[in-house]
């Protein structure tokens, strides 16, 4: 079995809160999806409450308290990202654009990332192509074609086999696909210098 | 080992108050501020240099060259000049012209300014923040050592048969330091030249500060100016005291809670725990102090910022009194006792002088 491991990041609110439980959907699926390609998938769920006001501080000081740092290094460190934000006023809600925007610009560049967000009604669901979509595809991630939106109804007990389930295995099984055709993610060391002064000073 | 203060120059609102000092007080202020660490037995003062408000000090060397005739031991330096927006040939004749006066006791240091706007005021773009350091730095390089200059390169207008004047004093330019947070090609330029390496180390967790001196300290090996540990290491430093160290939080804590730079964010407690800020008793500063050199090394310039966030002039030279008083003579003594006899000082004009005779 290869090894990878994917970071989901979730931006629920409440307690116990709708995102984080598609979140935990979207991750069993993308554990399966992945064993089947004989890829052995570690899963590391961050909820963005806890960090909230670590956020905020990185916002004010421009650099991560100790527990944001860890968990900024974790994305950077994973070979993809399933992302899940409440739809908040018709788009992503602030902290997740919030947690967005103190990743260093290069984190997600190649990144293969699912993008699902939960909401109160249906409408909302193109949310995730003209909010999250643009977003990831600005940082160079590579977004999967499935986006996976759970209003309330999706959650009723009519739903175990229902379209929700079928649009978490197809986005699954994208994400697995990508994690197989691809080398683990190695991380750049952000002090390491990739020149040497004389070249430097050649470019002159 | 040198220690001293460096200052920002801001104009911050008391906030206990709400009064700011004018210009006129402030600018006072620092020359007052600089005269007492002198007197309580500091060496080394450095300016930053700012072109926006709130901050004052548009032109150091107006600055410092009224210090020099306001002192008579102090180290006069700065943190940082802008080496992307000045001219390199007015940094090389300004400098000159300090060190005459001064008789030779200045120094600098170079810095990039991470202010986006001021770079096209002065022609500039600070997206080619480095290779503006690099080109600069490499031509203000030759105006002091050169007498005559044929130079051209991507920044400036070309130079023919050029000389800055007035010449260094004694032939010898001075000494330099590079600071930079966390871009190592500014590390890498330091150890290149074999010039002096400074970390803030202020704002920012303390992993910032060891990687880059690690870095710089190795290159410096590397480019064979001796050995990584008798590489040029200054340090920056953030310290608030009172005898007992309730009263110094307690009176900090307004300060911190509104300071420009990180106020409204964490809090008093969490900053002191994840960057090198110190609020408390003599005693504290001089341990956390002491510990700077586990992460860095045996280093040889201490700066502390006292200066800021509305902090009134008062509290800021009593902070001098406790610093000169009782923080630093212990820090000289342990520090030198640490110090191994092959870790060189910082180099002064004296020392470079010297160093100039005997490689004639």
């Amino acid at each position: 079995m290869n090894q990878r491991t994917v970071v989901v990041v979730s931006a629920g609110l409440s307690q116990p809160s709708s995102t984080r439980l598609l979140a935990d959907q979207l991750s069993a699926a993308a554990v399966s999806a992945a064993a089947a390609r004989h890829i052995d998938l570690k899963v590391q769920i961050i909820e963005l409450r806890d960090l909230a006001h670590d956020i905020a501080n990185n916002l004010l000081t421009g650099f991560p308290p100790a527990a944001l740092k860890e968990a900024t290094d974790a994305v950077a460190a994973a070979d993809a990202l399933i992302a899940v934000t409440p739809i908040f006023t018709a788009s992503y809600s602030g902290l997740f654009k919030s947690f967005v925007d103190v990743l260093d610009k290069d984190t997600l560049a190649g990144k293969p990332v699912l993008i699902a967000a939960t909401a109160g009604t249906a409408r909302h669901s193109l949310a995730l192509e003209h909010a999250l979509r643009p977003l990831f595809a600005y940082l160079h991630a590579v977004v999967l074609p499935t986006a996976v939106f759970a209003a309330t109804d999706d959650f009723g007990a009519d739903s175990a086999d229902g379209t929700l389930r079928s649009r978490i295995t197809r986005a699954s099984e994208e994400l697995a696909r990508e994690l197989e055709r691809r080398d683990p993610v190695t991380v750049l060391d952000p002090f390491a210098l990739t020149t040497n002064f004389e070249d430097l000073l050649k470019t002159m | 080992m040198q220690f001293g203060i460096f200052s920002v120059s801001d104009v911050t609102p008391d906030p206990t108050t709400g009064r700011a000092p004018t210009e006129a007080e402030r600018i006072k202020a620092m020359v007052a501020i600089a005269r007492k660490a002198e007197e309580v037995g500091l060496d080394v003062f450095a300016t930053g240099e700012h072109h926006n408000p709130p901050f004052v000090m548009s032109s150091p060397t107006t600055y410092l060259g009224y210090l020099a005739a306001q002192t008579s031991t102090l180290q006069l330096s700065t943190a940082t000049t802008l080496i992307t927006t000045n001219d390199p040939v007015k940094i090389a004749e300004d400098y000159a012209l300090l060190q005459h006066l001064a008789d030779g006791r200045v120094d600098l240091m170079m810095g990039r300014g991470n202010t986006g706007p001021v770079y096209p005021w002065f022609g500039q773009d600070i997206r080619t923040g480095i290779e503006l350091a690099v080109e600069n730095y490499a031509l203000l390089r030759r105006l002091w050592r050169e007498d005559v200059v044929d130079w051209e390169g991507k920044f400036r207008t070309p130079l023919q048969g050029f000389t800055a004047t007035p010449r260094p004093l004694d032939g010898v330019p001075p000494f330099v330091w590079h600071g930079s947070i966390r871009s190592p090609q500014i590390a890498e330029q330091a150890a290149y030249y074999g010039d002096g390496f400074f970390h803030n180390h202020i704002f920012w967790p303390k992993e910032h500060t060891q990687r880059m001196v690690e870095f710089y300290r190795r290159r410096f090996e590397h480019y064979g100016h001796g050995s990584a540990d008798q590489a040029i290491v200054g340090l920056g430093g953030q310290v608030f005291m009172r005898k007992n160290s309730q009263d110094a939080v307690r009176e900090f804590r307004p300060y911190f809670d509104n300071a420009p730079v990180y106020g409204h964010g964490p809090s008093l407690e969490d900053f002191t725990r994840e960057t090198p800020l110190t609020v408390g008793s003599p005693q504290q500063v001089i341990d956390r102090t002491l510990g700077f050199r586990d992460y860095v090394g045996d280093y040889q310039r201490q700066l502390f910022l006292l200066d800021h966030a509305g902090l009134p002039l008062k509290t800021v030279l009593e902070q001098l009194d406790l610093l000169g008083g009782e923080v630093v003579p212990v820090l000289r003594k342990e520090f030198a006792a640490l110090k191994p006899a092959h870790v060189p000082d910082a180099p002064t004009h004296e020392s470079l002088v010297a160093a100039k005779k005997v490689s004639a």
